[in-house]
């Protein structure tokens, strides 16, 4: 299979939740509180004198534990380790959906990741191209490159942004305001776009703060955001609820594409929904709509 | 493989199991002690039989803690000793010896 034409590319990410790999009890039924993905990490939850055992047991765990369709990504060590080949010799032999890079700072970083991905595909009798990468961004200097990661790789499907390590790289700290990722979030929603990825916003790491967490949630859904990465799984209705469409965008948005398709049809290009005009300019946005509602189990019908 | 030197992998946290491996005196013996040995002894030999087998090690007393860990636990920690009672990081066989 073409990576690029791998149908998990474009699935649905609202709440990416990581997960320490070498805790059993974490790892063992985390799909019970429903998130789209689970990061199980190699990298920073896991001491260093861990790291060997953590890889046999998010081996087995991929092997045996059914995660009921919530996607298994693995976030592997750094490149300037000496462990991150074997992590993903490991990961892929054991089944995991995708790859999470990192403190990615350039496309060659993207490249040297999907060689070894190939190369463990082959060795383990995974169908070639069913293992995809997303990139995290962790510095100015990955930030800046965003557009050149985007387009790396037909296997990247996103990039996502680390604010701990990235604000530490700026001179500044999270201040809970915002302001200090305001730069790094646009910059990378607009290259993620340009290149036709997804992109995903960083954690927020104070569990005391929910009402600062869903003003955060907001504001990156309204920036374009495909999703959140969560550290808890309280944090996970409160994402999934932002990212729900609300009951008159829904009906409003099955108007839409019924209406462009028939309008389409009879040649007619621009038209009024509701007292709104509405173009072909608004399909996909319309068909996006649904599929959020969908997921949510809110629109049940046939678009 | 041989059981170099004593190692150990795992914890006593709640669903995980501490695998403790030294040489032995020319056989397997296993030291079970597990808060679910009624109803999962049987199952958690076995489980520790085969992946000692799979592994070839034939040499070794071994002692799991268990503390309700799952069957993949439960390998993963005896591997995990297994390889650290040889200093193996690296190159692990997945899919081979490890499955």
């Amino acid at each position: 299979m073409n990576p690029a034409e791998n149908p998990n590319k474009k699935r649905l990410r609202r709440s990416m939740m990581f997960l320490n790999a070498q805790k059993p009890g974490l790892i063992k039924d985390p799909y019970v509180y429903g998130p789209d993905s689970i990061m199980l990490d190699l990298e920073d939850a896991v001491a260093m004198k861990e790291k060997d055992a953590a890889r046999f047991s998010l081996y087995h765990a991929l092997q045996e534990i059914d995660y009921r369709g919530v996607e298994r990504v693995v976030r592997i060590n750094g490149l300037d380790s000496d462990m991150w080949e074997e992590d993903i010799l490991c990961s892929v032999a054991g089944g995991c959906d995708s790859i999470r890079i990192p403190k990615t700072e350039t496309a060659d970083d993207v490249l040297k990741v999907a060689a070894v991905v190939e190369e463990a595909e082959r060795r383990f009798g995974r169908e070639e191209g069913s293992v995809l990468i997303m990139a995290a961004l962790e510095s100015a200097k990955g930030v800046m490159n965003a557009l050149q990661i985007c387009e790396a790789s037909p296997r990247l499907f996103g990039i996502a942004l680390s604010g701990g390590d990235y604000t530490k790289d700026l001179q500044t700290t999270i201040t809970g305001t915002g302001v200090e990722l305001m730069g790094a979030r646009q910059h990378m929603i607009i290259a993620a776009r340009a290149a036709g990825v997804q992109c995903f916003d960083t954690v927020w790491t104070n569990l005391d703060d929910m009402e600062g967490f869903r003003n955060d949630v907001q504001t990156i859904k309204n920036m374009g955001f495909d999703g959140k990465s969560i550290i808890n799984p309280r944090q996970i209705p409160i994402v999934h609820d932002i990212y729900t469409p609300k009951e008159k965008e829904i009906i409003f948005a099955e108007k839409v594409v019924r209406e462009i398709d028939e309008k389409s049809a009879q040649g007619i290009g621009v038209f009024t929904v509701d007292g709104k005009m509405i173009d072909i300019a608004f399909y996909d946005g319309a068909k996006r709509t649904l599929m959020l509602a969908k997921a949510a189990g809110k629109y049940k019908g046939d678009l | 493989m041989e059981i170099l030197k004593p190692a150990v992998a795992g914890t006593l946290e709640s669903s995980d199991c501490m695998v403790t491996v030294e040489p032995g005196s020319g056989q397997v013996e296993l030291d079970l002690d597990s808060s679910v040995i009624r109803q999962f002894g049987p199952q958690i030999k076995k489980v520790i039989a085969e992946t000692l087998e799979r592994l070839e090690v034939k040499n070794v007393n071994i002692k799991v803690v268990d503390k309700g860990a799952l069957d993949c636990t439960i390998k993963a920690r005896v591997e995990a000793a297994v390889f650290r009672s040889n200093d193996i990081k690296q190159n692990i066989p997945w899919g081979g010896a490890i499955r």
